[in-house]
């Protein structure tokens, strides 16, 4: 009888303890977000982690794009070879940089860079009663902590794509022209053609939603943080984990309500 | 006969079904030092935290000079709280900012309206100098990190990032664990003076017996959730009462047992 029941108490658990986070988390960001609308806003916070997620993780996004972009090129010339249909690879390279690598490859570097470092550092302060003594200083924690880090990070990862977005049409560009022998202009050309503004807003849609749900998970995790350095360490990996599965989640729900016909 | 500063009527949380507070009834009068003792896990720190709203008790009621801050408006809470300063076990000092930053957040969030308009970050700063003196330690100090001070010189700045707002109600959570017994004589010597000048009303926990009695004159000793003794703190050492006794005293032997988890 065990056998059989175990399992599905163990599944029934398991659903419950993930819709309990799921309301726990959705909670946690109408609360934030409510301190949109009510001052006081905290600018300096939130132009700090401008600067830190947009700024600072310019160069590992722009790298990620520029390979990303070349190796796009060079995968399609060898794939695209067997059917002579090479003149493609413009169009292949500016869609897929756009619609999908520049904002999911650029969202989960600055996952692991800042949705990280969020999540450490409020942790930090949780198991330091620093968050305690913000409450009694008459600050509300999640107005200072929380809310600039989500405006921040819904600002400053669509700022990135359109960087990613660029570097990775430019790896793409120059393998195409400078190893594939590719005509700069007929590459150029071909790569205009192919682009719709509708690719570049979509990637700049899904970028703010990626840039949200990252310093969302980082700040939720940080805050509810437990337990001295080891808790700051769990809340860190569960905050880059939690954060890098709905990035990918999302990117499909999105993926779907805009290009699905 | 006068309202008292504080006065706590039955309250009592439970965590789970281990109850932390069970019914405790403490009034503190104005411009007293009152001292809570207690072993470790006997309710003292949630009992500071349920004053300062940081945990929610499960029933009682908590009075700032005759008004329930547990029935009071948000805002009416965040009020009364403005008039209250922490130093914590830890001092709890702010890690991104300086020294400086530190006391001058302290002086800005805890600035009411009736003192006139909040004062420039800059001023701040400047005033947070006259405060960083005021705590034994020269200004130069607040161009500093807090990681680069000493246990003894982090607990000063936490204290004058306390009494920065000029609050009329000050709590210390054990101020001098940590701290060699000079220097935890300095921060006791610190901390009457803040509260002499301000005129503040103030609770301290403590299990350092020394502390206790240099900074109350009234004490209370909480065990299992219970306050089981209150009376003056100098006569924390002879109160007459068996686990008071036992405690301060040190003895293994005695009506206070301490609990094996297992």
């Amino acid at each position: 009888m065990n056998a059989v029941l175990d399992p599905i108490a163990a599944l029934g658990r398991a659903v419950l303890g993930l819709v309990r986070q799921s309301g726990a988390l959705a909670m946690f960001a109408l609360e934030a977000l409510s301190h949109l609308v009510r001052p006081p806003f905290y600018w300096r916070i939130f132009l700090s982690t401008l600067i830190e997620t947009g700024f600072f993780s310019l160069p590992v996004v722009a790298l990620t794009a520029l390979f990303s972009g070349a190796v796009i090129a060079l995968q399609s010339y060898v794939g695209f070879g067997q059917y002579h249909v090479q003149s493609a690879i413009a169009g292949i390279v500016v869609l897929a940089v756009t619609r999908e690598l520049g904002p999911v490859l650029a969202g989960l570097m600055v996952a692991g860079r800042v949705g990280a470092a969020m999540s450490a550092q409020i942790g930090t302060m949780r198991v330091t009663d620093q968050i305690d003594a913000l409450t009694t200083l008459s600050t509300n924690p999640m107005k200072y902590l929380v809310t600039p880090r989500l405006l921040a990070g819904t600002i400053a990862l669509p700022c990135l794509v359109i960087v990613a977005d660029v570097l990775g049409v430019l790896g793409g560009f120059t393998v195409s022209v400078a190893k594939l022998g590719f005509s700069p202009s007929t590459y150029i050309t071909a790569t205009l053609d192919s682009l719709k503004t509708i690719d570049v807003v979509v990637g700049l849609v899904k970028a703010a939603v990626f840039g949200f749900l990252i310093a969302l998970l980082g700040c939720y995790h940080g805050y509810n943080s437990r337990g001295g350095a080891e808790g700051v360490g769990s809340a860190t990996t569960a905050a880059v984990v939690g954060a890098s599965i709905l990035l990918l989640l999302f990117d499909y729900l999105l993926t779907d309500l805009f290009f699905s016909q | 006969m006068s309202t008292p500063k504080i006065r706590i009527r039955g309250l009592s949380k439970a965590f789970g079904s281990k109850v932390v507070l069970d019914g405790i009834d403490l009034d503190v009068e104005t411009g007293t030092s009152m001292v809570i003792i207690g072993g470790s896990g006997s309710g003292k720190s949630v009992l500071l935290r349920c004053i300062l709203g940081l945990i929610q008790p499960d029933a009682g009621t908590i009075e700032i000079d005759g008004e329930n801050i547990l029935t009071a408006s948000r805002s009416r809470q965040e009020a009364i709280r403005r008039q209250i300063g922490m130093l914590f076990q830890n001092a709890a000092l702010f890690d991104s900012m300086s020294v400086a930053d530190n006391i001058a957040f302290g002086l800005r969030a805890k600035h009411s309206d009736r003192d006139g308009p909040v004062p420039s970050r800059a001023k701040a700063r400047e005033l947070a100098g006259g405060i960083l003196q005021q705590v034994g330690l020269d200004p130069s100090v607040g161009q500093l990190s807090p990681s680069e001070l000493s246990g003894g010189m982090q607990k000063r700045v936490g204290l004058a990032r306390a009494i920065a707002g000029q609050p009329n109600i000050l709590f210390f959570d054990e101020p001098t664990t940590g701290l060699d017994p000079i220097m935890g004589a300095v921060i006791d010597g610190l901390i009457v003076d803040c509260v002499q000048k301000l005129g503040s009303t103030a609770i301290a926990i403590t299990h350092d017996m020394a502390s206790a009695q240099r900074i109350g004159n009234k004490a209370a000793m909480l065990y299992h959730g219970k306050l089981v003794w209150q009376g003056l703190a100098a006569d924390l050492m002879h109160s007459g009462n068996a686990m008071v006794d036992q405690f301060t005293h040190g003895r293994r032997e005695g009506p206070i047992t301490m609990e094996l988890r297992k």
